[in-house]
């Protein structure tokens, strides 16, 4: 017998309101319809009543976890179309922020994971980890989350040398800590048993289905938008993880390894840190058509961005990486066992916030 | 399977992690952005602030000289701060504390002190 179950958009896995319709039989999802539009601001439409500037702080309230890199991609964007020159140090440092903010939010979702299947003082733990990741960004920048750090044409705020050698110190600590609970994450069997064989995606899958971030790279794809070279990541030396089981670990495994790379990415960034301006003067108003991805926490993240010749743009549109990840787990979930349910929902690391903008 | 032994004991047997907050605070960071003020005596009523606002918090009265900021709609991103041209604003790092009813920041610039009219000769 068929029953359709509702899942959220009020539900203790989820952090942020998605309804899903559950089609199930005896247990087992047959089908999943997914029901978006809870949260919607229209934070896009504000681009016709606050300028080019007004609108990098917007943006980067679009999601509340990787702020910073919303930011950076929309003042990329402003600068290509506007042709600005970006002082190096300005690259550096966005790339040190960002990086930052992929720690905590993998920190955060892998704490989040453990509770989801119920692993309550591995959560605590993860998330206590992730307190050092916030406690840098508010020395260096001043806020913990939103940080509002870029700006068009460079950033705002400067590291001295203290702080360096303060955050290659705490980088140092969050590594060996994450390293501390590796086992307990990657090689428990009631966790394996947990996510091992759940929600798998195929290689074919992922690619017809258009999944990005860690979602693809679980599944076999070493695709990452931070290989395209923005900001200052043709200057380091990187190479996206990539896993190849398409599960539920798969994809956890790729954000754990992502942490280590992401701590690997801030030495370098800073090691190589050049001096000089932070940010570049311009006087042009943006005019023209642009489009700009980059690689956020969860995956790729589309920006397009149309001027006018005026300081308001006409049109900024946002595709936030959750969106593309939608359709793999609507692939995902036939099959599945009901109680697995909220594994695999939460391994595709949903942020409706930002999908909803 | 005992890989969180070590952590289970460190922190049944070490300090706390976390404080008794309100009680016990953390000293802030230098940089944090935690409350915004304005030198009223400095500022020379130029808009610039409520102009570069995101959030468009701050509404400044040319006219009768007063500078009004809705702190609960204030974002914190210190745009007016660094765009000010007398620098008479600041952020402070002491978080703005609870309060029951929405409040809103307001000054009142002292009267603007004309400037005498050169007399014209008789």
């Amino acid at each position: 017998m068929r029953t359709i179950l509702p899942f959220g958009p009020q539900h203790p896995v989820l952090p942020e309101p998605i309804h899903l319709k559950l089609v199930v039989e005896e247990e087992k999802v047959v089908e999943a319809l997914p029901n978006l539009g809870y949260v919607h601001r229209g934070l896009e439409k504000l681009t016709d009543i606050r300028d080019y500037n007004q609108m990098v702080n917007i943006v980067e309230r679009v999601c509340g976890i990787c702020s910073c890199i919303h930011a950076l991609n929309f003042c990329e964007a402003v600068e290509e179309m506007m042709k600005i020159e970006v002082p190096q140090r300005a690259h550096f440092l966005r790339v040190m922020w960002s990086e930052i903010h992929r720690i905590h939010s993998h920190l955060l979702w892998l704490g989040l994971f453990a509770d989801g299947f119920g692993f309550e003082s591995l959560f605590m733990q993860l998330w206590r980890i992730r307190e050092r990741s916030m406690d840098l960004m508010e020395a260096t920048a001043g806020n913990r989350v939103v940080i509002s750090t870029n700006i068009v044409g460079g950033v705002r705020k400067d590291i001295t040398e203290e702080q360096k050698t303060w955050i290659l110190a705490e980088i140092d600590k969050i590594e060996a800590e994450v390293r501390q609970v590796e086992k307990t994450l990657l090689s428990d069997y009631t966790v394996k048993s947990r996510c091992c064989g759940k929600g798998v995606l195929t290689k074919e899958q992922a690619h017809q289905l258009g999944a990005v971030g860690p979602c693809l790279r679980g599944s076999g794809w070493a695709q990452d938008a931070r290989m395209t070279g923005y900001a200052a990541y043709g200057q380091l030396d990187f190479e996206p993880v990539v896993e190849h089981d398409g599960d539920s670990y798969a994809r956890c495994v790729v954000r754990f390894r992502e942490v280590y790379t992401s701590c690997d990415l801030v030495r370098q960034a800073l090691a190589k840190l050049p001096g000089g301006e932070l940010a570049a003067k311009f006087k042009a108003k943006p005019e023209g058509e642009v489009w700009r991805r980059v690689e956020q926490p969860r995956g790729e993240l589309f920006y397009y961005i149309k001027g006018n010749g005026s300081k308001f743009l006409e049109r900024v549109r946002i595709r936030t990486p959750t969106f593309a990840n939608i359709p793999p787990l609507l692939a995902m979930l036939p099959g599945c066992d009901l109680a697995d349910v909220p594994v695999i929902v939460l391994s595709i690391d949903p942020c409706i916030s930002c999908t909803e903008r | 399977m005992f890989e969180m032994t070590r952590n289970v004991l460190k922190n049944l047997m070490g300090k706390y992690s976390t404080r008794l907050y309100p009680f016990d605070t953390r000293e802030p960071f230098e940089r944090f952005r935690g409350t915004l003020d304005i030198n009223v005596e400095e500022c020379i009523f130029c808009s610039t602030c409520a102009k570069k606002c995101p959030s468009q918090c701050i509404t400044v009265d040319v006219k009768n000289r007063t500078w009004t900021c809705d702190s609960f709609a204030c974002v914190y991103c210190a745009v007016c701060v660094e765009s000010c041209p007398t620098q008479c604003m600041s952020m402070y790092p002491v978080t703005k504390p609870a309060a029951g009813e929405k409040s809103l920041i307001f000054y009142q610039g002292a009267a603007k002190i004309k400037k005498p009219k050169a007399e014209k000769p008789a």
